[in-house]
């Protein structure tokens, strides 16, 4: 890892929807700040260094807008720095810690602490804070102080507020300083020992099932919160066609609903559980083909917002037990730009723009970070040059992550991370 | 960890050839008639993680049998207890010098995550509500001591199916086998996606429609254990389900009445339907032995 003052980025194809550029130009980054895109060769002359990106994509640093650190308190499955180091791997130049840590994130001490260079982070980390006390859903944390020391967003996620009282107040109190509240949408009242979607697999697995109607039903409701409220809602890992639906429905009406999916979601379903491969355990789980097509539709035209990769790291000895007992969620920060690349512009022909636009324009609006999330003069030197075309196989067993809790092993891909850069600094290079 | 369990396991019906069914069920009417020391020096572990009386006392009775040692593990009085986990247990079974291991566990998987681990074959005698294929190659043995054969049978499975792994297993061998198979309770027991298990089911909320002409009957108990809070009203499913000796009359004359045990009586079927001639349900039990005694020989690679 080299320090530079300006660096040159020479003959990439710079792809930046915030600007709406899409061209072969150069980009020089100075003190930390994009200082011009430009065709002129003439930059050249002004930068220390060169970095040749001729046949790559350059694009605005990836943003992940879910992502548990599982600091402080579960640094066995991951620390603020490994998990980092993994997220610049797989092209992320900033990403957003969630808050179910051991204290739970519900205070400006421990949103400071998580911010502190002493975590040793190599891109950004932006707090997302718990919505209420503990992430029990009674009382509401204090968000003005949690956005004072940093908090991007407001969520209870992994335990959905279920009391429509406390919804409604969160969401009032994150309208009056501007956050948005991200739920994670699950009525877990009807989720009781549930470990994966209901359906034929689970019947046939003698699993109980999650089903549609238990992520739905919250859906709707928060949006009928939303609206009254005029807050900004976000919907977190959206996983069904009846959730989606009333999302687009809601925005049509002029609701400020906003919903992400994961790399997972629009990639696999539930009948991949086989016979009981927890690296298949997650929550939203895995559903059917026809919410997995509707999330691909999502993509397509719209509805989605961007993709979000709920990495969520766990130890062996958490995933290497019975189903019921395994532990929810896969890693996803190393593979979530090549599963976009694979699934979304190779295989369905996906415009690199709208890839582009998924992982690190619309985030960066979400969650309101200025000056990232474009190559604007002046924005944050935040930079995500990737090669397509380049065909790769994920092996875990590499991966700067602590966990090795995926079911991507193994697995060719298409789109490889050549270089990830936060403020103008090398943070990784792949070969 | 390797992907495929080691040879002789039997973790459900699901994944067992029809030819090993009928293959299991021979093995076991010889062993009924001239059991054999084939399994001396033999050791058969029984992984108990889930209270069970009949499927253990008959798995051990059927390992005697055939000569092998046999010790019972129970979850509540071991390292189970101290949080060991069912790998290092496995692990465990396996350095003592356990041949098999015959496991009962209340998490639907448990013995397809063991025999991921462990280098012996993993028997599968009960997994939450997933399947207890013994137990449904032994209601397929005592059908196939009062019936020609399994193919064209009308078998109904009358209550809760949802929670059933003896239900599961039973509509996968029955479906296999060529039966047609009739899924009848209220729709929090018996939900409609039951029928994509197999090919011939039907899910059915008439208890006559189910009944009909049927050449035997599977009543299953209430799992009270594992309702998780489902509110079911007692009376009504009596009321409307309950196989009595009266509705027992609109099935086929030489019905046969089975129950894979414990029975509630009053429940789920009145007293003197327990007691009829045409109910079979310790005959079950003693088949039991026999089929688990072929389960055991195939396992240890004995041909019996």
């Amino acid at each position: 890892m080299s320090s530079h003052s300006s660096l040159l980025i020479r003959g990439g194809r710079v792809i930046d929807p915030a600007t709406n550029i899409d061209d072969v130009v150069d980009v020089l980054l100075s003190d930390g700040r994009v200082a011009a895109v430009d065709p002129d060769s003439k930059l050249a002359a002004k930068a220390d260094e060169t970095f040749n990106a001729k046949g790559l994509i350059v694009a605005p640093g990836l943003i992940d807008l879910h992502v548990h650190l599982r600091e402080p308190g579960q640094a066995y499955k991951e620390t603020i720095a490994t998990g980092t180091q993994a997220a610049a791997a797989g092209g992320f130049t900033s990403v957003c810690a969630m808050p179910n840590t051991n204290p739970v994130n519900d205070s400006a001490d421990i949103t400071t602490w998580m911010q502190a260079p002493q975590r040793g982070a190599v891109v950004n980390v932006f707090p997302i804070a718990a919505a209420t006390i503990g992430s029990k859903g009674e009382k509401l944390s204090d968000y003005r102080a949690l956005q004072k020391a940093g908090a991007v967003a407001v969520t209870d996620d992994g335990k959905p507020i279920l009391e429509d009282r406390i919804m409604l107040e969160s969401l009032k109190s994150a309208a009056k300083v501007g956050l948005p509240v991200i739920q994670h949408a699950e009525d877990t009242r009807l989720t009781t020992g549930a470990s994966m979607n209901y359906g034929p697999t689970s019947f046939r697995l003698g699993l109980r099932g999650m089903t549609v109607q238990a992520e739905a039903g919250i859906v709707a409701r928060d949006i009928a919160l939303a609206k009254k409220t005029k807050a900004h809602l976000h919907v977190a890992h959206i996983s069904t066609a009846a959730a989606l639906d009333a999302v687009a429905r809601a925005r049509k009406a002029g609701v400020n609903v906003t919903c992400e999916v994961t790399p997972h979601h629009f990639t696999l379903v539930d009948e991949n559980v086989g016979d009981y491969d927890t690296h298949y355990k997650m929550n939203p789980p895995l559903r059917n083909a026809v919410d997995r097509d509707a999330m691909l539709a999502g993509l397509e035209d719209g509805t989605l917002d961007c993709i979000a990769t709920d990495h969520a790291p766990h130890a062996r000895h958490e995933k290497e037990v019975e189903f019921d007992k395994a532990a929810f969620g896969i890693m996803g920060l190393e593979t979530a730009l090549a599963l976009a690349i694979t699934v979304l512009h190779v295989e369905r022909g996906m415009k690199l723009s709208r890839i582009v636009e998924l992982l690190s324009t619309n985030p960066a609006k979400i969650i309101g970070l200025h000056r990232r999330g474009t190559l604007a003069k002046g924005a944050h030197a935040d930079i995500t040059v990737f090669d397509p075309k380049a065909k790769w196989k994920y092996e875990v067993k590499k991966s700067k992550s602590k966990s090795r809790n995926t079911p991507f092993d193994a697995c060719d891909f298409y789109g490889r991370v050549v270089a990830t850069i936060v403020g103008g600094k090398f943070v990784y290079q792949g070969s | 960890m390797h992907t495929r369990p080691a040879a002789g396991s039997l973790l459900g019906i699901e994944t067992l050839e029809l030819k090993e069914v009928v293959h299991i069920l021979d093995s076991a009417k010889r062993l009924q008639r001239q059991p054999k020391p084939m399994l001396r020096d033999k050791r058969v572990a029984l992984l108990f993680y889930e209270a069970s009386t009949r499927t253990r006392v008959s798995f051990e009775y059927a390992a005697k049998m055939l000569g092998a040692t046999t010790t019972v593990i129970n979850a509540t009085a071991s390292s189970i207890e101290k949080g060991e986990s069912l790998i290092d247990t496995g692990y465990t079974i396996m350095a003592l010098g356990a041949q098999a291991i015959v496991i009962r566990h209340p998490s639907s998987g448990a013995p397809h995550v063991l025999a991921r681990y462990v280098d012996v074959p993993v028997i599968n005698a009960g997994d939450g509500m997933h399947e207890h294929p013994s137990q449904a190659l032994l209601d397929a043995y005592t059908i196939l001591s009062h019936k020609k054969k399994l193919k064209g049978l009308k078998i109904a499975l009358i209550g809760d199916i949802f929670h059933s792994r003896v239900a599961r297993s039973d509509v996968l061998l029955l479906s296999k086998a060529g039966a047609s198979v009739s899924l009848c309770g209220p729709p929090e027991l018996v939900p409609d996606v039951a029928t994509t298990l197999a090919s011939n089911v039907s899910v059915t909320r008439d208890l006559r429609e189910a009944l009909e002409d049927a050449d035997v009957i599977i009543a299953l108990r209430i799992q009270k254990e594992r309702l998780e809070g489902l509110q079911l009203k007692l009376d009504d499913y009596i009321a409307r389900y309950q196989i009595s000796a009266d509705r027992v009359r609109w099935a086929s004359k030489d019905v046969i009445v089975m129950h894979p045990g414990p029975i509630i009586r009053g429940l789920e079927l009145t007293a003197d339907v327990a007691d009829a001639e045409r109910t079979v349900i310790l005959e079950q039990v003693q088949n039991g032995v026999a089929v688990r005694m072929a389960i055991l020989a195939r396992a240890l690679g004995v041909n019996s």
